[in-house]
């Protein structure tokens, strides 16, 4: 093994019942490098990374890392960890019903004299981690009561926190915000200069040119290529992984704009929920797009879950097509013509044992009714057809959700919503995890949507995204809405917006 | 190989290698005993009523094949089990009794009323039961093995109470005929066939069998999809009590008399032993239908098994968890994780060793 290599990876094949998840991909990590690895969904990336901590069990091929004789197979991720590799997978695997705390340390807790768990200098060591990375967490408190982006940097400083020579950090941005990414960047650039390799998955390409120093590519679990980032220059990267040239940022609103409609949609008056999001105001008309956008945790989810029912309203009043509307539950508002894409795909999205048609139909069924059985032919047509629109990569129909990698997950749960047909919609980061290829065809489908004149409302944590596809956006700070822009908006305008300042 | 290891992964696997152990268990000791090795499977008519060993499985473990319907139902949906069922059975035998025989008779062989108010009555307060479990459940949210401890203890000693701490006999034809037989059959087989088909139909024919999974596999996520997970986990505790009252009824005809102490004691064991014998995870969520009926027969055929061996029955129940510790290991996640990575390991010396030949 050379000098300055960490680890390499050699011909690792993995083969999943009826699928080819890689074959023979080469991988090598040197010192101090930050190393993207890119591919579309279920190129075979977070597979090559479990293959790497033993959560797979890979066919072929050889691991080595430096300092350790001969090539090694790890059994899990623990094993992992004691050869000095860290791991933040896609999917946050901590435990909700555990402390911050508690989690930050398991598997390493501090111990006393007796051996038993140092709880007092575990807690003093969270918070001493918490607050070199400014975040306001309370560690005594459990992990379940903080948003997705939070847990995802909490998973972030768990890994970095532990001595290692390799650190894989599995789309560890795709819930945060970009002071979140800045800091995360920071750290990133700190352990390179202390020589730790990293690995860096991400569907943001901005990102992977803003600290990488190499990417390698995967295409269909194949090795496209290695590249120092020099050379390959964004178009070429997306060549690369798509296997074809592709421009993602080509402009995607129709000429001349969508018709809105005069009629209100939803008409929101005084809405809260308490402790999440103050009471505001909300109109949305026919072929409108409204963005909401503030910094994490300022309450964007909230509002939206608000309206929908998910955290049921305490105060206000909803006006849906006109009508004062009461919604106890969300499924009174899918009955209004609602429907809601959350952003926690784990938590709140997948029904993991379910297969993809399950999956597919789930909301759709629930619209009906537990006595009206959607007939089998019927939901075999929908998943294929929603399978084809979105792309899904999957052995089958069949497959169980859990089984596809993350991107495609998401693109189920797109699939579930659209499969209502909702005159309304609500997307909390739609495009979480999603490929640049299918992140375009899914921002396009929202424009087609508010042609066909529905309403929707779109959450994104990239206000690039936004800014393609909203006509209009709601600011949020601190759980309350503060103004709201409309017209050719402006990615500065947004920004100051959000950073304070003119409430209007 | 890689076949054998498909099979094991199949849900279907472990109920019905259970029971081919068990099938082969008998032929061993029938031939031991200079029977013919089909013995076990030999069905003649006698009296006018069918014989054999496989009718006797099939007509003592229709009870627990009848818990076992509604046990999976609850298992799946609420991630726990419902220890009442048991003690319901008994309490709806009570009630059928008490009604039949009418207040303060203890040995009658008239009815005090007509025998279907009876039954309904009692199967009707078992339905009661299982709507207090599943208020408690979905509607305290209190965890499924406490909430239903309460009838658990509670209902056997209510029947008690409604019998005056007597055991009332019904000694009338049209009652035994439950426990007894139609025809040639043994009317508790076609009784739990009933329970079966019907359960079936429905699962088959309504969306019940997605509302449940969803709602036990992920109820935050079935929540937003428009699924009430509450009145679902109720739901399925109310049906859990109805088959409960069924079974009950089933074992009081048996014996003509509302025996409250003995009626369906331990038989909540049973139950959830049959949905987890049937590759039904006990931690909620995707659930076979299938595996259960066949997991329940399977521990019947053990038991019988085990008397037709000569076990007493005070040593049965050793030997009967004995040989469930057995079946359930095959399946757990340990022993299958290490057979997965022998087998990963041959596969790897394998392609090694092809490598070195190429
Ligand atoms: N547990 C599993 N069982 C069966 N197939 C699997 C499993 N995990 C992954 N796969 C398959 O392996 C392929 C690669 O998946 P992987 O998760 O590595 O993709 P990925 O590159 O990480 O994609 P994404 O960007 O969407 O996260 C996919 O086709 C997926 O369906
Ligand atoms: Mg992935």
């Amino acid at each position: 093994m050379e000098d300055n290599v960490v680890l390499t990876m050699r011909g690792i094949t993995m083969t999943f019942p009826g699928v080819k998840a890689l074959d023979k991909v080469d991988f090598t990590l040197r010192k101090g490098e930050i190393h993207a690895l890119m591919g579309e969904n279920g190129a075979g990336k977070s597979t090559l990374i479990k293959c790497l901590t033993g959560v797979n069990d890979f066919e072929a091929g050889e691991i080595h890392v430096a300092g350790i004789e001969g090539p090694i197979r790890n059994r899990n991720t623990l094993d992992a960890q004691k050869k000095g590799i860290s791991t933040v997978y896609q999917e946050i695997n901590l435990c909700p019903n555990l402390s911050v705390a508690e989690n930050l340390f398991i598997g390493r807790e501090p111990r006393t004299k007796l051996g038993t768990i140092n709880r007092r200098e575990m807690v003093v060591r969270a918070r001493k981690l918490m607050e070199d990375l400014k975040l306001p967490v309370d560690v005594t408190t459990n992990l379940e009561e903080y948003s997705l982006a939070l847990q995802q940097m909490i998973a972030i400083a768990r890994a970095v926190d532990m001595d290692c020579k390799v650190l894989i950090l599995d789309e560890p941005t795709s819930s945060l915000d970009d002071s979140e990414v800045e800091k995360l960047f920071t750290l990133m650039r700190e352990l390179r200069a202390k020589g730790v390799g990293i690995v860096f998955v991400t569907h943001f390409l901005e990102q992977v040119y803003a600290v990488c120093d190499r990417i390698t590519v995967l295409r269909n679990g194949t090795l496209v290529g290695e590249y120092p980032i020099a050379e390959l220059p964004r178009v070429k990267l997306i060549a690369a992984m798509m296997g074809k040239d592709f421009d993602d940022l080509a402009a995607i609103k129709p000429e001349g704009g969508v018709h809105i409609g005069t009629e209100d949609l939803i008409d929101a008056k005084g809405l809260s929920h308490a402790g999440k999001i103050k009471p505001f105001d909300l109109e949305l008309k026919r072929g409108e797009v409204i963005g909401l956008t503030g910094l994490l945790g300022s309450g964007r989810s909230e509002l939206a879950r608000a309206i929908y029912g998910a955290d049921k309203a305490q105060t206000g009043t909803l006006k849906v097509k006109g009508q004062e509307v009461r919604i106890k539950h969300p499924i009174d508002a899918m009955n209004l013509g609602m429907g809601m894409l959350p952003d926690d795909r784990k938590a709140e999205g997948i029904i993991g044992d379910l297969s993809v048609r399950e999956n597919i139909i789930l909301a759709m069924q629930a619209k009906r009714g537990i006595l009206k059985l959607i007939p089998m032919k019927e939901q075999e047509e929908i998943a294929d057809k929603f399978i084809k629109l979105l792309q899904i990569k999957t052995a089958s129909r069949e497959t169980p959700i859990k089984q596809l990698s993350g991107g495609n997950q998401q693109k189920v749960i797109i699939g579930r919503w659209l499969a209502t047909d909702p005159d309304f919609l609500i997307l909390d980061e739609p495009t979480r995890g999603i490929d640049i290829g299918t992140k375009t065809e899914i921002q396009k489908l929202v424009i087609q949507l508010a042609q066909q004149g529905k309403g929707l409302i779109f959450i994104s944590s990239e206000i690039e995204e936004m800014l393609r596809t909203c006509n209009r956006m709601a600011v949020l700070r601190d759980g309350e809405k503060v103004g709201e822009l409309s017209g050719d908006i402006t990615q500065e305008q947004v920004m100051k917006t959000i950073a304070g300042g003119d409430k209007k | 190989m890689s076949f054998l290891k498909k099979l094991t992964q199949k849900q279907l696997f472990l109920p019905i290698f259970s029971m081919i152990l068990v099938m082969l268990i008998n032929m061993i000791y029938d031939i031991s005993k200079g029977y013919a090795f089909y013995n076990f499977f030999t069905i003649s008519i006698n009296n006018g009523i069918l014989y054999g060993r496989l009718i006797d499985i099939l007509n003592r473990g229709s009870e627990a094949a009848i818990l076992a319907i509604g046990m999976t139902l609850v298992v799946s949906a609420s991630a726990g089990t419902d220890i009442s069922v048991g003690s319901v059975m008994a309490l709806s035998g009570g009630v059928c009794c008490v009604l039949l025989a009418g207040p303060g008779n203890v040995n009658v062989s008239e009815f005090a009323m007509p025998m279907w108010i009876g039954i309904l009555a009692g199967i009707l307060v078992a339905g009661l039961c299982g709507a207090f479990n599943g208020f408690l459940v979905a509607g305290l949210k209190i965890q499924p093995m406490v909430a239903t401890l309460i009838l658990f203890s509670a209902g056997r000693a209510i029947g008690l109470l409604l019998c005056n701490s007597m055991i009332i006999y019904v000694n009338n034809d049209a009652f035994k005929v439950f426990g007894g037989y139609c025809w040639i059959f043994p009317t508790p087989v076609l009784i739990a066939a009933a329970c079966i088909l019907i359960t079936a139909l429905v699962l088959k024919f309504t969306a019940l069998g997605t509302y449940v999974q969803a709602v036990g596999i992920n109820k935050d996520a079935a929540r937003i999809s428009g699924y009430k997970s509450s009145a679902i986990i109720f739901l399925c505790f109310v049906i859990c009590g109805l088959f409960a009252g069924i079974a009950g009824i089933v074992a009081t005809s048996r014996i003509y008399s509302a025996d409250t102490n003995n009626i369906g004691v331990n038989l909540e064991m049973d139950a959830i032993l049959a949905v987890a014998l049937g590759g039904n995870s006990l931690g909620g969520g995707k659930f076979r239908l299938s595996g259960s009926i066949i997991g329940a027969y399977t521990i019947q055929a053990i038991t019988t098994t085990l008397y037709a061996l000569g076990v007493s029955s005070s040593q049965a129940p050793v030997f009967k968890a004995i040989i469930v510790i057995l079946i359930v290991a095959v399946q757990s996640p340990a022993v299958k994780a290490y057979f997965a990575r022998r087998s990963a390991a041959k596969q790897a010396a394998l392609s090694a060793g092809k490598g070195v030949q190429a």
